[in-house]
Order: C-alpha cells, then structure tokens, then sequence
C-alpha cells in the first residue's frame, strides 16, 4: 500500500500532530497494531525491544489513521512503518533499532536522552 | 517511474550494484514468509531482505545509509515495495 513519493509535502495536521507527539513522548513508536495486538512482525519485534529495555513509551496505530500512515513516511523521509522516535528525534525502524539494541546502543540513547525505567 | 517487467528481485539487483558497487549484494524475498498479511500481494514480490556491502557506506550512520537505499529505490516503494529489511556494511565492517 505504497503508492507515494517520499518526497510529497506532509499535510500540516498530520505534521502538527506528530511533532507535538514526538516531542511530548520521550520514546514514541509509530507502528501498526497497538502494544498489546501488533499487526505486523516488524512492528511487533521493536514493541518487544522496547518492552525488554523496561522504558516507557508510546504508540501511534498507523493502521487506524491514513493520513497518519501517509504523514508519518513524509514527516521522517522514511518508507516504512515501524518508526521510531527517542527524545524527539527519529532513530529509524526495526533493522536500525534491532542492530542498535544488539550493540547496547538503544540503551545508552535512551540514558543520554534522560528516558529511564520507572522505579520498581 | 519506470518498472521494467523483470522480476523485482531483478530489478533491486540492477538498481543496487548501480548505486552502490557493492562488495557483496544478497536478496533475499521473503514474500512468501508475509503471504495473508496486509502488504502482502497475491504475485508476491512486496517483502525483501537485503545485505549490502559498499564502499559508499564509509562515514555515513545508519539512518544515512538506508535513506541512501531508500532513494535509490524509491520507484520499487512506490510501486509496491512492501518491506525492506537492510543489513548494510562498509567494505571493512563486520557484516
């Protein structure tokens, strides 16, 4: 369900919408399907990093909204979803997120960006 | 934009070593591991993995990097291009 350039302007609710999302979430996951029910494998594997790393986080169902789903490419000059955002900046999908976790990279951006696992 | 009636896996192939002359180009389509699910087409030919290794990677960080595939294959998002998963390398890294 492509069917867009990457190139093309992000309509200014969208873009509205996902900079105030980004910036109000320390870690904010665009994805589809939710936490609990993901609808795709790649979406599910990052909830799964994200959830073993013990931080907080949010998500945005990018099946629920068109225009998000559309917005969300154009917004990072990214093609695909899952997306990921630390500390209102966009950290990649679920290849960069895997490999940075695999390194112990995920967990350092998230100390440097102050985003720490709540107190037990 | 421009598909020719090759296969996709075909098409990446042309694109990629164009692009980037790599040291080592795997595809791999894993459509059929996707078959059923949304982004899924009945011909396949939507879901692929890809290991690249260029030179062209040298100084770039990951993001840059798969926006350098990205680019290079925008016409393939366009017209269909599911899912890409990207392992790429520069030439001395570890793949």
């Amino acid at each position: 369900m492509s069917g867009t350039t990457m190139s093309g302007q992000t309509n200014e609710p969208v873009r509205d919408r996902i900079q105030s999302e980004i910036t109000a979430n320390p870690v904010m996951l665009y994805m589809k399907g939710t936490a609990m029910f993901p609808q795709c494998g790649f979406s599910a594997r990052v909830v799964q990093i994200l959830t073993h790393l013990g931080v907080p986080f949010q998500t945005a169902n990018v099946l629920e909204d068109m225009a998000l789903r559309e917005g969300i490419k154009q917004f990072s000059n990214w093609p695909t979803i899952p997306q990921l955002y630390v500390g209102g900046e966009f950290v990649g999908g679920c290849d960069i997120v895997t490999e940075m976790f695999q390194s112990g990279e995920l967990e350092t951006l998230m100390q440097e960006k102050g985003v720490s696992r709540p107190a037990a | 934009m421009q598909l020719t009636p090759e296969s996709r896996a075909e098409r990446l192939r042309t694109v990629l070593e164009r692009a980037f002359t790599p040291t080592r180009l795997d595809i791999t389509d894993d459509s059929a591991r996707h078959a059923g699910h949304a982004g899924a087409a009945p011909g396949g030919q939507t879901h692929y993995s890809v290991v690249l290794v260029s030179p062209r990677f040298r100084g770039c960080s990951r993001v840059e990097r798969s926006r350098l595939v990205h680019q290079a294959l925008e016409a393939e998002f366009a017209g269909g291009l599911h899912a890409l998963a990207l392992t790429l390398r520069a030439p001395e890294e570890p793949t």
